[in-house]
């Protein structure tokens, strides 16, 4: 039982709800209660739509999956594009990626971050940091910005520029492409598209770095708020190489504990259903994942850039490397857990996508011509997972002898932050909020909180997952009184 | 095309998400710099990315997404009354878009089948504050009245910026071809 989760007696208690949250994607709402004393007593981060994406997924044919799934979010659609692509890869029946097209995908996707990663800082949070929690709610937003700092709000909005532009040239549009296509990918890059990007890499690493050093900056005139705010420890996943490198586009599943201990390692990820399990709670549409090991009470997880560069042995790229060891510092050897840090995380993963992408377009693979891999047997199940701006994104399919998707089920970033963003929550209700008269900056308070995890609740609306999972009907007093499950 | 300098006072924009994906409002941020030229032009009002919860009055609303649940209807309501230019932006609320898709399924299988155990308990998600589902997903056109529709999933930034920039200068807004696309 979660402490705050579920209150005793919710009908003798006071009401107030944050509805809708805002500046985060997509549809979010949370209530609190309070008796007379404000004293707080349920705090809960309800998932308020239904989509049922897996639903009618169901019936349609494979091949058009990897471009209509992409609807499930417009701000990461090359998440889930890829996602599904590299699962369907393996239902045609095709081998190896041409190095060429596995590296046009990985151009695509480090376009895909820098984009979702920019938007999230500059147009969606930092009112916040740069304004001011409790400033003024009318003007807190990237206008606001824009106006009082004109030069950030300007890096901000050219290093997403950058990002979308990357996704142009290799899916065909900024938003929905279709580029990747099973087996490979279906355009080559001409030199001068190459050219184009090639031309300004440079100035965005150097703003993505400006970037960092502003968040570490803004850390050092308040340690104690950054470092305290909303920080409750948790375990991490991500995927990494075999070498234990984050890797956003292929690896194996690892996850870590609070101290950064192996829970387990290099697990493939086809297999994930053996490892992970949901729980349903009646107050959401959005399921809560748990490492099956440890159960729904210790099992719960952080992914994202927080949980995924800690959880890692070290990131690939000199510069984001040198700033990840930077971050780390703080917590002494120890990974560090402040909700605010995943800022600061976030801005290195801007600077590893960057140097990726400069990287990538000074490969001479990367003009190649030959997009298709060779064609093998056909397979009817296939599992592909990325690491999504948000975290670590989950496609599994299985398709008939007529080409049919039968069974979808999709584990969205979000989904696997969902115990944690409520664990932020009720962690900064608990701290700001508890016992005060409630105000609107206090409230913005939890916004930040949940937005520092930059929930896609339109993804997470949208997917529903179909894991195995229990249900348990817990009383007031926190006893169990019924436990099921389906696995 | 340049945006009109020195209108004689801001214009305010609502925009909503109903149950699209953000794309629409993506694309919407896809007139990159265009958007500090547009902080000038524009006062936003409610919007996801602002912290104005509600919508006050406004010239211009924009509204992604088709409506799939009583909220929706609430907040559609609430733009309508507000705004005297209603716009459908994209495919989703021009036609319910790819979330109408589960029109052809029934709501109420779609959920138990989603929320069961193995023993074939049914654990669908029933708080209170989960708001009612519709039936199927609708275009906003069901529901209100509406000025224009854009279509596209989603429209390019530049269309947005056609457009916007034709109402501001109360020109009759007009999408020629090359701008206008529906994928
Ligand atoms: S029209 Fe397309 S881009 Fe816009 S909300 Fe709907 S699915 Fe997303």
């Amino acid at each position: 039982m979660f402490a705050l989760e579920t209150a005793a007696h919710p009908e003798t208690l006071r009401r107030i709800a944050i509805d809708p949250v805002t500046r985060v994607e997509g549809h979010g709402k949370v209530t609190l209660l309070l008796d007379q004393d404000n004293k707080i007593h349920q705090v809960r981060l309800h998932i308020v739509e239904f989509r049922g994406f897996e639903a009618f997924i169901e019936g349609r044919p494979y091949w058009e999956v990897p471009v209509t799934v992409q609807r499930l979010c417009g701000i990461c659609p090359v998440s889930h594009h890829l996602a599904a692509v590299k699962a369907m890869d393996l239902i045609a029946g095709y081998g190896p990626l041409t190095p060429t097209a596995e590296k046009l995908r990985r151009l695509m996707h480090y376009g895909q971050i820098m984009q979702s990663h920019a938007v999230h800082f500059f147009h969606l949070a930092s009112p916040d940091i740069l304004l001011g929690f409790d400033s003024d709610f009318t003007r807190r937003n990237i206008v606001g910005v824009a106006l009082d700092h004109p030069e950030i709000a300007k890096q901000g909005v050219l290093l997403r520029k950058y990002g979308q532009e990357v996704i142009r040239h290799t899916a065909g549009k900024r938003v929905h492409g279709t580029g990747a296509v099973p087996g490979g990918m279906n355009k080559a890059l001409s030199r001068a598209e190459r050219d184009e990007m090639a031309k300004d890499i440079d100035q965005m690493i150097a703003w993505s770095l400006g970037a960092v050093h502003m968040v570490k900056q803004l850390h050092e005139t308040n340690p104690a708020f950054y470092n305290v705010f909303g920080d409750f420890r948790s375990n991490m996943m991500g995927l990494v190489r075999p070498d234990g490198a984050l890797d956003f586009y292929h690896g194996a599943l690892r996850a870590v504990d609070a101290d950064g201990q192996t829970i387990f390692d290099q697990v493939d990820y086809a297999t994930y259903q053996e490892v992970l399990q949901e729980d349903i709670k009646p107050w959401s549409y959005m399921k809560f994942p748990h490492i099956k090991s440890l159960g729904a009470e210790n099992g719960w997880y952080k992914v994202g850039p927080l949980g995924r560069i800690q959880a890692a042995s070290y990131l690939s790229t000199p510069l984001a490397e040198a700033e990840r060891q930077a971050m780390m510092a703080l917590g002494g050897g120890k990974p560090v857990h402040g909700t605010l840090m995943y800022h600061w995380a976030r801005l290195i993963e801007v600077v590893h996508a960057a140097e990726m992408i400069r990287d990538l377009l000074n490969d001479p693979d990367i003009l190649g011509l030959d997009l298709m891999a060779e064609k093998g047997p056909r397979r009817h199940e296939a599992v592909g997972v990325i690491e999504a701006p948000r975290g670590t994104l989950f496609h599994h399919y299985r398709v008939d002898d007529d080409d049919l998707v039968t069974y979808c089920n999709l584990i969205v970033s979000t989904t696997n932050n969902n115990q944690a963003m409520n664990e932020a929550v009720r962690t900064v209700a608990r701290q700001y909020l508890d016992g005060k008269e409630i105000t609107e900056g206090l409230l913005n308070h939890i916004e930040c909180a949940i937005r520092a995890y930059d929930p896609c609740l339109s993804c997470a609306t949208h997917a529903l997952g179909k894991m195995p999972m229990t249900v348990e009907l817990i009383d007031a007093d926190g006893q169990m009184l019924h436990s099921l499950s389906r696995g | 095309m340049n945006a009109p300098r020195d209108l004689p006072r801001k214009l305010r924009v609502a925009t909503t998400s109903l149950s699209g994906c953000f794309g629409c409002h993506m694309s919407f941020l896809d007139i990159d710099e265009r958007l500090l030229e547009l902080a000038h032009l524009v006062e936003f009002d409610r919007s996801p990315i602002t912290d104005i919860k509600h919508c006050g009055p406004c010239d211009i609303g924009l509204v992604e997404g088709g409506v799939c649940n009583a909220e929706n209807v609430h907040v559609l309501h609430e733009l309508r009354k507000n705004c005297k230019v209603l716009v459908a932006l994209g495919a989703c609320a021009v036609g319910g878009g790819l979330p109408a898709q589960r029109n052809n399924l029934d709501v109420a299988k779609c959920l138990t089948q989603i929320y069961r155990t193995e023993s074939g308990e049914v654990a669908v998600p029933n708080d209170p504050e989960l708001p009612l589902l519709l039936d199927k997903v609708y275009p906003i056109n069901e529901i209100v009245r509406v000025d224009y529709f854009l279509p596209g999933c989603p429209p390019s930034g530049d269309t947005i910026w056609k457009f916007l920039t034709d109402l501001l200068t109360g020109r009759t807004p007009r999408i020629e071809h090359p701008l206008l696309k529906f994928d």
